[in-house]
């Protein structure tokens, strides 16, 4: 996820489409007129994105069994159906999910989630920071700041912990993905537990005894200035606009792990044969969930590349825990972030942080498997 | 001119600081790109997100790399700024 790029002084926000001389000749705050222009643009998109996703399968069909002359019921026939399927609607949700996100996104601000939290008591300020952890622009690469701007601002560590779960772990390309390829329900059970997780970890964090000793020293000497912002209200072209140019980004940087993972899910899912996976990752065999968020908390993968080989192994007999699993343990721990905040967090503290929250998917990823 | 990217290394602040070199050169401008990596530092010109775009000690914005366009405005009113007063 990459943020926008936030103007101090609203005087250097010179874009292109707003030049200075109007700004000059047009002193006076115009009423704001209705915006239909940028709406008609979006809603014809939209349109067309549903026309196009409506023609998916019988394109899918056509392709592999009439013009390529595979039986369905070949073993290549399966792979390339699924492939050509599921390329192309996977791509298809991902800009659209991104794009309505990004979208709402635009209506808040990491600076309005550090106000908002700041002077609220533990438990009531995990929800609200895992909430607005998942609604707030985030990119692990701005964890540091953040985190040094939440503590600076006297937000309890826990509720900090909670934000910086759940902003990684939900996020649109995650929540994309499952529902394009498990169905709305999964979608909605990754939202609500990975929402819980966060709550919960946080809180348990937050209240370890001398958890403000994991924190490096500097962090609590720094002496910051006011920071709040001006902020400028964007008009709908310009939240659109910022969309547009968001997802372009998020669907350019991870449309190749997207057709790597697609095509080694479809080469399980022709090649694999049924029930396979059972023995391994089936729900009788208990281990391969604390396996799997071992194996998941190094590996450091795209939600889109992983989530297609999830479906494909859950094909295959894989439980449908165990893959929860693993794929929040990819997400939600990633070597990388962990690295960086390194340079804020003493290491017991990461280890702490990193222990708590896999011990949350664990359950999770045992309730699963006992449940469904 | 000094020109400062405050970042830790992550990919918008190495992409901050490569638009960053390209435009001053089309622009044929002389100044001084220096990367901030220390994080007291960083924090010291009050961003909540990297990477940061300093200008002559003046924080021009944070969190997202401009456009090309916005950059190139920028610097042109800092130039602009400093042969006239």
């Amino acid at each position: 996820m990459s943020g926008e790029f936030v103007f101090v002084d609203p005087d250097f926000d010179l874009t292109d489409e707003k030049p200075q001389a109007a700004a000059i000749a047009a002193p006076l705050p115009t009423p704001r007129a209705i915006e239909w222009k940028p709406w008609a643009v979006v809603l014809s998109l939209a349109a067309v994105w549903l026309l196009v996703w409506s023609q998916l399968r019988p394109f899918a069909d056509w392709f592999s069994y009439q013009l390529l002359g595979l039986a369905p019921d070949t073993r290549l026939g399966g792979a390339v159906a699924f492939f050509l399927y599921d390329t192309p609607k996977i791509l298809l949700l991902l800009g659209g999910v991104t794009f309505l996100i990004t979208t709402l996104r635009s209506f808040f601000s990491t600076e309005q989630a550090r106000r908002a939290l700041g002077g609220k008591r533990e438990g009531v300020g995990n929800v609200l920071a895992a909430s607005l952890g998942v609604v707030t622009p985030f990119c692990s690469c701005s964890a540091v700041p953040l985190f040094i701007g939440f503590v600076e601002s006297g937000i309890p560590l826990g509720v900090t912990f909670s934000y910086l779960i759940a902003a990684p772990m939900v996020n649109e390309i995650a929540l994309a993905l499952l529902f394009g390829m498990f169905g709305w329900q999964i979608a909605g059970l990754y939202l609500v537990t990975g929402l819980t997780i966060a709550v919960v970890a946080g809180y348990v964090i937050g209240r370890m005894p001398h958890v403000e000793a994991g924190v490096e020293d500097f962090v609590w000497q720094l002496q910051l200035d006011d920071m709040t912002q001006a902020e400028v209200r964007p008009t709908w072209e310009q939240r659109f606009r910022q969309a547009a140019r968001g997802t372009r980004e998020i669907v350019g940087k991870v449309w190749l792990f997207v057709v790597i993972g697609i095509a080694i899910g479809a080469a399980i899912h022709g090649y694999v044969p049924e029930d396979a996976m059972a023995g391994i990752l089936g729900k009788d065999a208990w281990w391969s969930v604390p396996v799997g968020v071992l194996v998941g908390i190094p590996l450091y993968a795209s939600a889109a590349g992983i989530a297609p080989v999830a479906l494909a192994l859950t094909e295959k007999g894989a439980a449908l825990g165990t893959v929860l699993a693993f794929i929040m343990s990819v997400i939600a721990l990633s070597l990388p972030e962990m690295i960086l905040l390194r340079r804020v967090l003493k290491p017991r503290l990461i280890a702490t942080f990193i222990a708590v929250v896999a011990a949350g998917i664990l359950l999770v990823g045992f309730l699963f498997n006992a449940v469904i | 001119m000094i020109i400062k990217i405050l970042g830790t290394g992550c990919a918008n602040c190495k992409r901050l600081k490569r638009l960053t070199l390209d435009v001053l050169k089309e622009m044929k401008v002389d100044a001084q790109v220096v990367e901030v990596t220390d994080i007291p530092t960083i924090m010291s010109y009050g961003i909540s997100a990297t990477p940061g775009l300093v200008i002559d000690e003046k924080l021009i914005g944070y969190g997202g790399v401009p456009s090309k366009i916005q950059l190139k405005q920028i610097i042109s009113r800092f130039i602009a700024r400093s042969c006239c007063g």
